[in-house]
């Protein structure tokens, strides 16, 4: 008798949208074994990271931060994606968003003190475009010499982060700032700021576009012909290439679209939550959105959900850190095994499980 | 000028890619493409690190490396050969997992400092004695000795292999443990050798690197000592522009061993993709699930 693995053509919704909860509550378990190891009250610790934020005293601050937190999640997440529906891996929208970041920053700073209603639209702009020449660079690279896309894109993470450094000890430094590095604060400057534009809900600007980007990349993905290339490419490389699907145009459009929306999620975070560009600009959202698109099954309604979630684990490992002393990694491990046991748990999607001698 | 030092920093800057390259070239000749490399290496440092601060030998540090290396990828291994997972995706998964992990528990080891490292045979480290021996040490076991012409025969075609009674999945796993080893040992060289203190993230992309290193080795270990001693060579000459006061700012000096492997990486996949004979390339059966139907 032994364990048998039987292929499913298919596998039934049910199951579909079970196995990520499952893999949820797999890593509540596994995190509970983890934090009593530590020598803490597991209960405590689970209830601080997955409902204190909600629900807990403190609540009316953490809610807010919910959709600060969910919205770069969920607008790179849906790019990536698409891209990994079609088997082209960006792994580096963490380098994207830094880009995209700086290039919008660098719009606003060219243009302060200056008053005016086009210079938000700009920096948006900016920052689309930039993320998406950075996407562009894998996407080329692949195209015209064959080139890993998950190798370049990676490296290109180191790339952005240095070029983050050297811009905020260098040409975007403050001349205001008495020497210290980073930029003017945005924030600060009201034609550039993206600021909180419904009182206590925690939306701006990138919350709306990730709204956005959740519906329109549905209706991409369901609807239109180039979702239908990308879903064709990702099940049948062969077919599609034989039905006219041109694979250096799909690596040019994932690459790009997802590298652009990476970018615009840098920029409204600059304008926005984090003010300014710094050394320590990025923050692990692009590679946290890659978590965030596995778990919600690369499904623009499943991102959505997936984005809320891993942004309360965000909110409530600021909570555990604060109020448990535990590490600020705690949340990076949490999110570490969440993947794990969501592709441990995907194995039960695509095969049926048979105990029995080998047919 | 390129005196007796400077070639001792490049070996010494090479030497954790090295060996991280070569666990790779094993896994990846086997068929299996594992992109935890990072989290192996970063790993291996944190383990490393507490294993020689706990008993004061660098040695027990580097078995400790190895041991902790070899089990994280059992998880890889355990994942991807037997539930049949994405290999991509679990490796990725391997690399935040250890990032986060070691952030978690080398807490307690910032500001600490790595016991002394004995000198080795003409006063070089022993541990770049050791990476230089598995070159010619792994190309025998692959090219002269049954066992690895086995390994490349599961990697080149898994189903071949499966037909002539190899196990395949039993081979897979017993080369992703070696890698993971020698990736843990390649993260204890950072720790213990080079920065001599643990600093969360330290090895710093060098995991990924290494990943890059191996495709431009063409799968081959002096490919992979020469791709790992040019990386060395960049390293040692930024570092160098960097104290000599170069008028480029340090931000972007430092970006040269990246940027550096993305051109490498470039060439070698240019030649790959137009040569003539089209033999070049990675193992037919590299990166594709395994699932014995009979």
């Amino acid at each position: 008798m032994s364990l048998r693995l039987d292929p499913r053509p298919e596998a039934p919704l049910w199951l579909q949208v079970a196995t990520p909860l499952m893999a949820v509550g797999a890593t509540m378990i596994a995190g509970a074994v983890l934090f009593a190891l530590m020598g803490h009250d597991p209960l405590a610790a689970i209830r601080m990271i997955f409902w204190d934020p909600l629900f807990g005293q403190a609540a009316a601050y953490s809610r807010p931060q919910l959709l600060v937190k969910a919205g770069p999640l969920i607008l790179i997440a849906c790019g990536l994606a698409l891209g990994f529906r079609a088997g082209i891996w960006n792994i580096g929208a963490e380098g994207q968003y830094i880009i995209g970041g700086m290039c919008g920053a660098a719009v606003a700073l060219a243009a302060y003190p200056a008053p005016g209603l086009w210079i938000f639209p700009a920096m948006v702009l900016a920052g689309a475009a930039g993320g998406w020449a950075w996407g562009m660079i894998p996407a080329m690279l692949r195209n015209l010499f064959g080139a890993s896309e998950i190798l370049v894109s990676l490296m290109l993470v180191y790339v952005a982060q240095k070029l983050a450094a050297w811009a905020a000890f260098g040409p975007l430094k403050n001349p205001e700032g008495f020497g210290m590095p980073g930029s003017r604060n945005l924030q600060q400057y009201s034609a550039a700021a993206n600021p909180e534009l419904i009182a206590g809900t925690g939306v701006h600007w990138g919350v709306v576009a990730a709204a956005v980007a959740v519906l329109a990349s549905w209706v991409l993905i369901a609807r239109h012909i180039r979702g239908f290339h990308i879903r064709a490419a990702g099940l049948a490389p062969r077919a599609a290439r034989f039905a006219g699907v041109s694979p250096g145009v799909l690596v040019a459009f994932c690459l790009g679209l997802s590298g652009a929306l990476a970018g615009m999620a840098g920029l409204f975070e600059v304008a926005g939550p984090a003010g300014q560009i710094t050394d320590s600009f990025g923050s692990g959202y692009g590679f946290t959105a890659i978590i965030v698109a596995f778990l919600g099954r690369l499904h623009p309604l499943g991102i959505l959900l997936a984005g809320l979630l891993l942004a309360l684990t965000y909110i409530g490992g600021e909570l555990a850190q604060m109020m448990l002393q535990l590490p600020a990694a705690t949340v990076q491990v949490f999110q570490g095994m969440l993947l794990f046991f969501l592709l441990g748990f995907d194995t039960l999607t695509r095969f049926r499980i048979r105990w029995g001698a080998r047919a | 000028m390129i005196d007796a030092t400077t070639f001792l920093l490049l070996l010494s800057a090479a030497t954790p890619i090295l060996l991280a390259a070569l666990g790779e070239m094993i896994v990846e000749r086997a068929g299996v493409l594992n992109l935890g490399v990072e989290g192996l290496m970063i790993t291996g440092a944190l383990a490393g690190f507490a294993g020689a601060h706990a008993t004061g030998s660098p040695a027990t540090g580097f078995l400790t490396a190895a041991v902790a290396g070899a089990a994280l990828a059992m998880l890889f291994a355990g994942l991807t050969q037997y539930l049949m997972t994405n290999q991509v995706a679990t490796g990725l998964a391997l690399t935040l997992f250890g990032l986060g992990l070691t952030a978690m528990f080398g807490r307690p080891y910032e500001g600490v400092k790595a016991p002394q490292m004995p000198g080795g045979p003409l006063g070089v480290n022993p541990v770049i004695w050791l990476g230089l021996l598995l070159v010619p040490l792994i190309w025998l076991f692959l090219n002269r000795t049954r066992a690895g012409l086995i390994l490349r025969g599961v990697g080149e075609n898994h189903d071949a292999a499966h037909a002539l009674g190899y196990k395949v999945r039993a081979i897979r796993v017993a080369a992703i443990s070696t890698g993971g080893a020698l990736a843990g040992l390649g993260g204890a060289y950072v720790s213990l050798a080079t920065v001599l203190q643990w600093t969360e993230g330290m090895t710093a992309g060098a995991g990924w690197i290494a990943l890059a290193i191996v495709v431009f080795a063409g799968w081959n270990p002096w490919g992979v000592l020469a791709g790992a001693w040019l990386f060395g060579g960049v390293t040692v000459l930024q570092l160098r522009l960097q104290a000599a006061g170069s008028a480029v700012p340090i931000h972007i000096l430092s970006m040269a061993p990246y940027v550096a492997t993305i051109l490498v990486l470039v060439l070698i996949s240019a030649r790959q993709k137009y040569a003539r004979s089209g033999g070049a390339g990675g193992p037919g059966s590299l990166g594709k699930p395994f699932h014995a139907i009979r």
